[in-house]
């Protein structure tokens, strides 16, 4: 038999067994989720949700998914945050700090308070990639902020309103594209099939036999 | 942390570790592979199949969950809906928010063509989102797009539809490349050259990531584009019907809003199913590492009004999921754990297999160690072997775990296991959906006109088994594919009348198959409310 803790869901009491998650906690209560709910493994960042166990100061977040129910415990999910997100095209901007005044400039109005680090459900230094976005430094933005999901929990706790996954976004998609130094053996070889190199190779392939096929994948050099 | 229980085991993994990791186990022959296979895979137990009754693949068998909604009723019948009502009137409707949903919808826009989305839960909640290892393409000069072919086409036991898999194959170097350019970031040395490891099955190591967030990172940036083109994403909502036109062509949806309920109708010149896979039908009672939608839609909608299915029964079984702690039974332990130099070891701490052989073969055979074999560990949700992940930082040294997988060793953590230190347990879980609705190389069905399907819910370009790294590489080839042929084709439709008369034509053919059911589908979400054991 599971043991049994109290939770409280919106402020409804409920007894689950201790080993559930809050998602599944949330689901042996009986509720269907439609919101608050993704890929139920830590990527999606669908699940942000905030916690106070009764007689703690402290506020925590975390995701749904990925942390289990303590007795009194209080949930509130937060399915969706306003976050804002400009549009841009990725083909004529420049990987410059121009950019970022341009598209987010309240990132300059961060006190450095550090909720946003502190709340971060992947543990990520939030305010440290902000503080390298600020500076026009996306690689190291793009590195720092690489974890993250996009949960908003870090937005809904800034008294800046900075949308910081949205930063972030931005800066791993210059850095991706004009920073990171370019594949030349990327660019060649798609520039040999373009060429027809291998024409002949697949269409060799697409005529053989079940036979000559199993022949050669049995027989084929696997690298070390 | 592991409880007493696991300790003797734990003791025996620790005291080979060394003679383990010099240890390098033969690779099995096609005969033994073959005979493993057949005992203890999933998909050659019989008694979990059924036999289609009616509709486009009558007399094939398919597993028994899907059987049932395949033959099910509509959510609706055809006087509940006026189609003279058009909420959404575009040139292509794409149905489905993942990596093919948002690759076709980048490419029908760049087009030309009116273009949205329409998912049922957000866009990106999806397989793509969770895809962890990586993405293959033959760019190194040792490789080329015929080796990559073999690979695929031996792994996929020989049954790939070759015009499609030649695509894949050929079109893969350019897709990498049209990711890069929209600012993916991949694992590159600082000259730029790909870092590139093995999967199970490749003969070369043509597997491109970054880190263990291969497909959140993918995902994340088609979003980013997808928004900043304007595409119109209408979320929340699901694709409960397709609407044909009087010439039986493919011609919109009917629109279903999750939250509200509202029925809505889209009218749409040519229609792309992205929906993704199943999962979360649990075929055989198995965990899943999908996400929470991946419930076979679009099988659904194209078996519906005529679309055949191909090879739809062979499920893909990762032999690799949690099986504890279990909070996150049936997640994804991404295969890169073995390309990175982890073995899979027994109860007595003996590597029973070469850890990079095609997930199909190492499912079954981590089965037959947990079954008829009886050496696998009791975790209490069932048994699971172990997966040696200390041995990475052994061979790749101290740090390359925190470096390349961060996301597997941040879900161990979370539970108190630091796969750094400590093996990790795994049982295959329910993890791809191999078969799906057939297609010709252009992306269209071959028997209804203007329907396309891209991704996951596609069957045949991987054959009967699929290669890691070869679905996130076949939603970006057959998602921008689909897009940009459904957005040409859009140009010259003249549609006729809409119509949804397929619902009762289906209805009386179930009536005249004499079966009987009260099942409706597509099933959308599955429904967990009262029940614990999923994850």
């Amino acid at each position: 038999m599971d043991k049994m803790v109290n939770i409280f869901l919106f402020g409804k009491k409920y007894e689950v067994p201790d080993n559930l998650t809050i998602m599944c906690a949330m689901e042996y209560a009986g509720y269907q989720l439609v919101r608050g709910c993704g890929c139920r493994n830590g990527f999606c960042g669908a699940c942000a949700t905030i916690y106070r166990i009764k007689g703690d100061r402290e506020l925590k977040v975390c995701l749904a998914c990925q942390t289990k129910v303590e007795n009194d415990m209080y949930i509130a999910t937060l399915p969706f945050f306003p976050l804002i997100k400009q549009v841009y095209d990725i083909e004529n901007i420049k990987p410059e700090q121009q950019i970022m005044m341009q598209l987010y400039p309240e990132i300059y109005a961060c006190i450095g308070c550090n909720a946003c680090t502190k709340s971060c459900t992947q543990k990520l230094n939030v305010m440290q990639y902000i503080a390298y976005a600020q500076r026009g430094d996306f690689k190291s933005c793009a590195e720092e902020s690489f974890d993250c999901v996009m949960c908003g929990v870090c937005s809904s706790r800034c008294p800046a309103g900075i949308s910081h996954p949205q930063v972030a976004m931005l800066a791993r998609r210059l850095n991706g594209k004009y920073l990171a130094p370019k594949s030349e053996h990327l660019e060649s070889r798609v520039a040999e099939i373009k060429d027809g190199t291998y024409d002949e190779l697949i269409e060799a392939l697409m005529g053989k036999t079940i036979e000559e096929m199993k022949e050669l994948y049995n027989h084929r050099d696997i690298e070390k | 942390m592991y409880s007493a229980e696991f300790q003797k085991s734990l003791h025996e993994v620790e005291a080979a570790r060394e003679a383990n990791i010099a240890y390098e186990p033969a690779r099995m022959s096609a005969e033994d592979k073959e005979r493993l296979l057949e005992a203890y895979h999933p998909d050659y137990k019989k008694t979990e199949f059924e036999k289609l009754q009616f509709g486009p693949n009558k007399g094939d068998v398919v597993p028994r969950e899907l059987c049932e909604i395949l033959q099910a009723h509509s959510r609706i019948t055809a006087d509940q809906i006026d189609l003279n009502d058009v909420r959404y009137d575009v040139d292509v409707l794409i149905i489905g928010g993942g990596g093919a949903g948002a690759s076709a919808a980048i490419e029908a826009d760049r087009a030309g063509a009116s273009t949205m989305i329409v998912t049922k839960l957000r866009i990106g909640d999806a397989n793509t989102m969770m895809a962890e290892g990586g993405i293959q393409a033959a760019d190194k000069p040792n490789d080329s797009p015929a080796i990559h072919f073999l690979d695929a086409f031996g792994g996929g036991h020989f049954a790939a539809k070759r015009e499609l898999l030649a695509k894949l194959v050929c079109d893969a170097p350019e897709a990498i490349q049209w990711l890069n350019e929209l600012g993916v970031e991949f694992d590159k040395t600082s000259d730029g050259t790909m870092i590139t490891t093995h999967g199970g099955g490749t003969s070369r190591k043509r597997m491109h990531a970054a880190k263990d967030y291969s497909g959140a990172e993918i995902m994340r940036t088609l979003r980013d584009e997808v928004l900043n083109r304007g595409i119109n994403v209408v979320d929340f909502t699901a694709a409960i019907e397709l609407i044909l036109d009087d010439k039986g062509n493919a011609a919109g949806a009917v629109l279903m809003n999750m939250e509200t309920k509202e029925l809505m109708v889209a009218r749409a010149k040519t229609v792309i199913i992205a929906t993704g896979g199943a999962g979360r039908m649990h075929y055989q009672g198995f965990p899943t590492s999908n996400h929470y939608g991946a419930t076979a839609d679009g099988l659904v909608l194209g078996y519906r009004v005529g679309a055949k299915l191909l090879y739809a029964d062979t499920l893909q079984y990762h032999p690799t999921g949690a099986a504890y702690p279990s909070q996150i039974f049936g997640a994804l332990v991404t295969e890169k754990v073995r390309s990175l130099g982890a073995k899979l070891v027994n109860s007595e701490g003996r590597v029973f297999m070469h850890p990079l052989e095609t997930r199909d073969v190492a499912a079954a055979s981590i089965i037959r160690e947990c079954s008829d074999r009886d050496k696998g560990i009791d975790t209490g949700n069932g048994k699971a072997v172990w997966l040696d992940t200390p041995m990475i930082e052994r061979i790749g040294g101290e740090g390359t775990i925190e470096r390349r997988i961060p996301a597997m060793m941040r879900m161990f953590a979370n539970y108190g296991i630091d796969i750094r230190k400590e093996p990790i347990l795994v049982y295959p879980t329910l993890h791809y959906q191999n078969g799906g609705l057939d297609i010709n190389a252009d992306g269209m069905t071959p028997n209804v006109e203007n329907l396309f399907v891209a991704g996951e819910a596609v069957g045949g370009i991987h054959g009967r088994n699929r290669l890691m790294g070869n679905s996130l590489l076949d939603i970006i080839v057959f998602g921008r594919n689909a897009g940009k042929n459904a957005a040409a084709k859009s140009r010259n439709i003249e549609m006729g009348m809409l119509t949804l008369d397929h619902i009762a034509a289906f209805d009386a053919e179930r009536e005249k198959a004499g079966v009987k059911t009260s099942a409706v589908s597509p099933r959308l979400l599955p429904d967990y409310t009262n029940r614990h054991e999923r994850t």
